[in-house]
């Protein structure tokens, strides 16, 4: 099947589900469905990266599988496992008449086989999006691994042989690089670096989650959190967090930001304190001096 | 040229400039082009940037080579006159009667206003003019003239620009909320740094036309951040440089911290094992191990803060410190020609600019005659903190090893390095420099490992191999 149909096609498709896209990310989405390449998405924490795989497969009308990445992850919970209770039941059930080597061959059969998220992506004859996410989470080893699904998509399954791909998924790599991935993986996808939106998508992306919000304060918000990327910080905020600073603030029923009302819901977009101290003595230096009475202090 | 070479030249030219491209994703690009088409010159930046790029730090790179080869525009474009081929009118406001001093203040005006309302269109079309204006560099011959960046960069004096800038922020934003001097000071120095590049991009593209491309691609491309030699770093990469600090020391202790995870298998854990064997009916499929005692020394660090290093000594000490916790202890010193302690400029969660501002303080008290000299400043180590170097401690130099030709000190040093478990020097200079005029670098090479440092991958090599 054709994902999309060209790059305007996506940003149509992908605002429709509630993703707004630039022209970038239009493309690549576009391109890896074309070329049915894996699409790797690195950047900053928070920016909707695993939002995109999701408005992929709500936009494609396809079912999303996916591989949420740890350290440790392994074969048995990323591909496939054999189901060793039913085995063992299996194997006890055996009535004495019947030969070791018939039963031998029946326990590594697709009745005993446990599908992980790799191998069900691969089985499925729907479409699928398959998200496997924070990749550079993993130890290097599961790298190998996803190599040959992501190149061939297939798994090799030594009992059984080579399962291939009734349907390619439309596979979505996340990293938020804090580890080189290997040039091996890197090879074999596309790329694509996601950064803070401008002030005017960013205000589009917290409108249409957070319709309830007045657009002055919409513009103030999105306005300072521009300025707080701007400064030095240890964690810029992200988007996500601007569209809880903007939950909050309705929530609070606050109008407008002015500086108490910053300071008093900060914690919702800055997570260091030595960064929030940072950003209030940043934008108190001229508050201070506008507004009558004496700044607050924490 | 036709467009197929075209192509393979801006491969080559991304090639030579350290991005690596394989055959496939050379493939895969031409497919690439052949989906989005030629039509819409952003959609081929992302769709070429989608399947050559596989490292965002190589994004400046790309997007310099790309508009090398593939321009916006040729010449100076098309400027709005009539297109039926008629001479254009002159534009109104370029009244002969005006003086050269009117003309760029009032460049300089219209820049400063569409940087304050961040108007992209509007700044590009001037950068144009600006370049044409003040960067022509006429030539005596065919093929002699070109065009300066630095021109153009003098003439519009940025400096001042950032002040106008900054203050067009402040009256224009709203007066119940305005912005503070500080941040519209940032945000107009950010701006007016992205008319340089700007700028700087504009002239290559020139240069390209009348030389060629590849010519230009191979001269005036700059390394890529994390190949960029911290002796050549300009105050803007600086300032990129440290921003890549905190995520780098990030990075490297995670991965560290994976790596000693995957070799930690210690002694079985017969109890964990026994328990989890109940699931595969008491067969123990899968073993359980206690965790290993994570082995951990001190460092001390020794940094060289005399003007010519300085940059290089405050990042390798903010990393080293950003992985503090690798180490049981840590302590830094910094010298010119006497020894001074620093740990406590450290504060663990502490901001890295302020603490990049107490450094920049410190090299001043870590100096009373002025130049550098390593042998009195080790000597002077010894003596004042004779506690500080032990059997446990790695030790780690960090310098030109350039001593302006006084007594070396090797004989300290060599005290130093048996006490020490470990010890390793680092030399921001070119291994081809290490013994050139007043460098001491090889002989004190012989009694200590010395490893040339020069920039950020080489930094993080040497950092990863040191824990």
């Amino acid at each position: 099947m054709t994902w999309f149909d060209s790059p305007a096609d996506a940003t149509e498709r992908l605002h429709g589900a509630g993703y707004l896209a630039d022209d970038a990310t239009a493309t690549t989405v576009f391109l890896a469905g074309r070329l049915e390449k894996p699409l790797l998405v690195e950047g900053p924490a928070g920016v909707g990266k695993t939002e995109l795989a999701k408005a992929v497969a709500r936009a494609t009308g396809a079912e999303l599988v996916r591989l949420q990445c740890y350290e440790g992850l392994d074969e048995a919970r990323a591909l496939y496992e054999w189901n060793y209770k039913k085995q063992l039941l299996r194997i006890q059930a055996t009535s004495d008449d019947q030969a070791w080597e018939q039963t031998h061959d029946e326990i590594f059969t697709d009745e005993f086989l446990l599908t992980r998220p790799l191998l069900g992506a691969i089985l499925r004859e729907e479409p699928t999006v398959l998200l496997i996410d924070e990749v550079d989470k993993t130890d290097v080893e599961v790298e190998g691994l996803l190599l040959e699904v992501l190149s061939d998509f297939q798994v090799t399954i030594p009992e059984l042989g080579t399962v291939a791909a009734v349907r390619r998924p439309f596979v979505v790599l996340t990293s938020n690089a804090s580890r080189e991935l290997s040039e091996a993986v890197k090879r074999r996808c596309l790329f694509l670096h996601l950064d803070y939106p401008d002030a005017e998508r960013e205000r589009e992306i917290v409108t249409s989650h957070v319709p309830e919000a007045a657009e002055r304060l919409t513009r103030q918000l999105v306005d300072l959190v521009g300025t707080l990327r701007e400064l030095d910080l240890k964690k810029a905020p992200s988007i996500s967090e601007s569209v809880d600073w903007a939950r909050t603030l309705v929530a609070l029923e606050v109008a407008d930001l002015d500086q108490h009302a910053v300071e008093r819901t900060l914690g919702v977009v800055l997570k260091h304190s030595s960064d929030q101290t940072k950003a209030v003595a940043a934008l108190r230096n001229h508050h201070a001096g506008t507004r009558p009475g004496a700044p607050r202090r924490r | 040229m036709a467009l197929l070479e075209r192509h393979l030249a801006f491969i080559e030219a991304l090639r030579e400039a350290g991005v690596p491209v394989s055959l496939a994703e050379d493939l895969d690009s031409v497919v690439a082009v052949e989906q989005v088409g030629l039509g819409d010159r952003e959609t081929l930046r992302a769709g070429l940037a989608a399947t050559l790029l596989k490292r965002q730090t190589h994004r400046g790179l790309f997007d310099a080579i790309f508009d090398l080869y593939f321009p916006a525009l040729v010449g100076s474009g098309w400027r709005g006159g009539p297109l039926d081929g008629s001479e254009p009118a002159p534009p109104a406001d370029a009244a002969p009667e005006r003086g050269a001093d009117d003309a760029l203040a009032e460049l300089r005006q219209a820049m400063a206003d569409a940087l304050a309302d961040g108007d992209q269109d509007a700044i590009r079309l001037l950068v144009r003019e600006a370049v044409e204006q003040y960067g022509a560099m006429p030539g005596r011959g065919e093929g002699l003239s070109s065009w300066s960046s630095y021109n153009t960069v003098q003439q519009l004096s940025l400096d001042g620009l950032v002040l106008r800038v900054a203050r067009a922020l402040m009256e224009g934003s709203d007066d119940r909320d305005p912005r503070s001097e500080e941040v519209s000071m940032l945000t107009a120095a950010n701006r007016v740094a992205s008319l340089q590049r700007q700028v700087e991009a504009d002239v290559r593209r020139r240069i390209a036309e009348e030389k060629d491309p590849d010519h230009v691609a191979r001269t005036t491309l700059r390394p890529s951040l994390d190949q960029l030699p911290f002796l050549n770093a300009r105050r803007d990469d600086l300032e990129e440089l440290r921003r890549q600090i905190y995520p780098l020391a990030r990075r490297l202790a995670t991965r560290l911290a994976r790596e000693q995870h995957a070799r930690r298998r210690g002694p079985l854990d017969f109890r964990r094992t026994i328990r989890a064997s109940m699931a595969t009916g008491g067969v123990p499929i899968t073993t359980h191990h206690r965790p290993r005692r994570p082995h951990r020394t001190e460092l001390v660090v020794l940094c060289d803060v005399s003007g010519s290093v300085a940059n290089f000594a405050s990042f390798t000490l903010l990393l080293v410190y950003a992985l503090r916790e690798q180490f049981t202890k840590v302590r830094a010193f910094t010298f010119v020609d006497d020894i001074r302690e620093v740990t406590d400029d450290f504060v663990p969660g502490a901001d890295p600019a302020e603490t990049m501002l107490r450094l920049a303080e410190s090299a001043r008290h870590a100096s009373r005659w002025g130049r550098t000299n390593y042998g009195r400043a080790l000597s002077r180590f010894v003596e004042d903190h004779p506690d500080a170097v032990g059997p446990r401690t790695s030790l780690l130099v960090l310098g030109d090893a350039r001593s302006n030709y006084s007594d070396p000190g090797l004989e300290v040093l060599r005290e130093l390095v048996a006490t020490a478990r470990h010890a390793w020097w680092l030399n921001p200079e070119h291994r081809r420099q290490w013994g050139t005029g007043d460098s001491a670098a090889p002989e004190y090479a012989e009694m200590i490992d010395m490893v040339e440092c020069r920039n950020l991958t080489q930094l993080s090599e040497f950092v990863h191999d040191l824990v």
